[in-house]
């Protein structure tokens, strides 16, 4: 085929040939194919040329999207540099990854403890009813997660009952109106909602290790603990690096919904993300571009982070994450 | 048999079920007690201390639900969406997996970096809501719909399970004949049956828990969904708008009652109880799903 195109024009014309009856031969393939191509055309790659957005001082007029956009005066990274210089970038930062690694911290350990708990218990019946609430959180939406834990942290919630019962307040806290609470509540909550769930990755892992491993360490002498120690937690390294690097990834994706429907007017200063900040400044405040210059940002740097991430596990696996 | 076991392992057997049975409460009591709280005459509520049954038995709060029709209209708007977007989706993603399951797909690369691409990165929010406006969605029902028709990681699924099914099958029935699309509907999806109801299970729970689109997207309350106007109880219950409990329960019936605990648990229940009754299909196929794919990797 390559010499093809170097010869002579009539057998370049076989090759426009082969590839037009390609074409033809794989008429349905292709068909098959267009609903997604035009999907991703429609509802990904316009948005990206959207962006354009950032560097423009977007103002709505009577056109469309499109006409507006590429008449709306060019300005530059100004939005960016408005962005970094305003106070709010710190603020913004700072409540991003907190709220992320906090999260990262609490969440990570909890699922490998309750693994290693549901592989050690012999009832079945235990273990499944366990296993079954255990996920329930991970399947509702961060709507009604969000209204359970409204509920529980209210001033007459079962949270600050069980503080004055147990004598360690008198007057009820107002979690969700203190903002130093907040990410503790955020971090505490994907917890709560996910830890069921991301234990099944590490249940599969350790129904991989052979069970004659810990049959011959009971021949030594090891307790249950040192088996653990000893046996489970070795075989489950190279899950807990891989999915603790692939964490470290999203450390600027902060869920929106948890810090959306959990902030409030006061604990605004500690729950107020990227991702939320460019929610108010776009669709409540109207700053088109500036709020498209912050989204631009998160999802750049985001971008950047996932690929120096896959780096990092195809340099400690050879496997892609991809 | 009946070794005795070392002190240290009945230590070992006491963290691990205490562990696990706080798991279990942690889990499960939240919704019990919600549960409880809806079940409650809405007045008593306020009272608190509401741990494990009902002080005053109603179903008042879920009647009045029964009887706003806001909230009886976001019930239908979400059931239609779930049930419309659903097969659509799993049609569209699973011809799309089909496809890319084929190497010789012509730019086959190109369409796989095409498509990943989308997972990594994406215009973000204003760009997306200028472009859905753009496209005439705003304020339509198949903005529920279009934007979310397709999900690349449900598509390596499908894809996946694809590729492992015996290629003679495929072979047999190109040599009586059989186009792609035969091929694709009457060989590949009848094998493809768990990974479709996996798909099917991962999209309708998504489109049932969705409230993001219908928040943004749509202004007519007849286009809100179920959790979109949970979200709007959920912020007036937050901004304090509390009004008198007299009042509230002389409204229930025109309005979304704006404080009424067990009104707002009432909500959330019947927001979870869908869930809650594909929980056996969830086990079944879901869970193992992720099991085997695990383990693969």
């Amino acid at each position: 085929m390559e010499r093809a195109f170097a010869t002579s024009t009539g057998r370049t014309r076989t090759v426009r040939m082969t590839l037009a009856s390609k074409i033809y031969k794989q008429r349905y393939l292709l068909l098959m194919l267009l609903p997604a191509f035009i999907w991703a055309v429609f509802f990904c790659y316009l948005p990206m040329a959207g962006l354009y957005m950032a560097f423009v001082n977007y103002k709505p007029a009577l056109g469309g999207f499109w006409t507006n956009l590429f008449h709306s005066p060019f300005v530059g990274l100004d939005w960016f540099r408005y962005f970094f210089h305003n106070g709010d970038f710190l603020k913004i930062m700072r409540n991003t990854v907190a709220s992320t690694m906090l999260t990262l911290v609490i969440s990570f350990p909890v699922p490998i403890a309750i693994a290693i708990a549901i592989s050690e218990v012999k009832g079945t019946l235990f273990k499944k009813t366990v296993q079954t609430a255990s996920y329930l959180p991970h399947f509702i939406s961060w709507v009604i997660a969000a209204n359970i834990i409204v509920t529980m942290l209210s001033s007459g919630g079962i949270v600050n009952d069980v503080l004055k019962f147990l004598r360690l307040t008198d007057e009820s806290i107002l979690f969700l109106q203190e903002g130093r609470y907040f990410w503790w509540i955020v971090a505490l909550g994907n917890t709560w909602k996910e830890m069921g769930y991301n234990a099944i990755i590490f249940l599969a892992a350790i129904s991989s290790i052979n069970l004659d491993l810990y049959e011959a360490a009971r021949v030594d002498g090891a307790g249950r603990f040192k088996q653990i120690r000893y046996i489970t937690l070795p075989h489950l390294k190279p899950t807990i690096v891989i999915l603790l690097i692939l964490a470290l990834g999203g450390v600027l994706n902060a869920g929106f919904d948890q810090h959306f429907l959990l902030g409030n007017g006061l604990n605004q200063d500690y729950s107020d993300v990227l991702s939320t900040y460019s929610f108010r400044y776009g669709l409540q405040n109207s700053m088109f571009s500036y709020a498209s210059a912050v989204g631009l940002f998160n999802s750049a740097v985001a971008f950047l982070l996932v690929v120096m991430v896959n780096f990092a596990s195809k340099k400690l696996n050879n496997q892609s994450l991809f | 048999m009946l070794r005795k076991s070392a002190p240290s392992d009945l230590a070992f057997n006491a963290i691990v079920y205490v562990f696990l049975a706080f798991v279990f409460v942690v889990t499960f009591y939240p919704f019990w007690n919600i549960l409880v709280v809806s079940f409650n005459d809405a007045t008593d509520s306020v009272r608190g201390g509401l741990y494990l049954w009902p002080r005053v038995f109603t179903a008042e709060s879920y009647r009045s639900i029964f009887r706003n029709e806001e909230l009886l209209g976001s019930v239908q708007v979400t059931v239609l969406r779930t049930v419309i977007g659903t097969p659509l989706s799993v049609l569209a993603v699973s011809m799309m997996a089909y496809a890319l399951s084929k190497r010789e797909l012509i730019a086959w690369r190109w369409f796989s970096l095409f498509f990943i691409f989308t997972m990594y990165f994406g215009g973000g929010l204003i760009p997306t809501y200028m472009v859905i406006k753009s496209l005439g969605l705003i304020d339509s029902f198949w903005v529920f719909i279009f934007p979310g028709l397709i999900g690349v990681f449900l598509m390596i699924l499908i894809r996946t399970y694809m590729e492992q099914l015996p290629a003679e099958l495929e072979e047999s029935a190109k040599m009586d004949g059989a186009n792609d699309l035969q091929l694709f509907a009457r060989v590949v999806l009848p094998l493809c049956v768990p990974v479709l109801a996996t798909v099917a299970l991962f999209v309708g729970i998504g489109h049932w828990n969705s409230w993001y689109d219908s928040y943004i997207y749509t202004y007519k309350p007849g286009l809100k969904t179920l959790q979109a106007v949970l979200v709007k109880i959920l912020n007036q219950y937050q901004t304090g708008a509390m009004v008198s409990e007299a009042e509230q329960l002389a409204n229930s019936s025109k309005r979304i009652p704006v404080s009424g605990e067990s009104i707002r648990m009432a909500v959330t229940m019947v927001a979870t109880l869908p869930i809650v009754l594909v929980y056996p299909f969830i086990q079944r196929f879901f869970v193992k799903g992720i099991m085997m794919g695990a383990i693969k990797s």
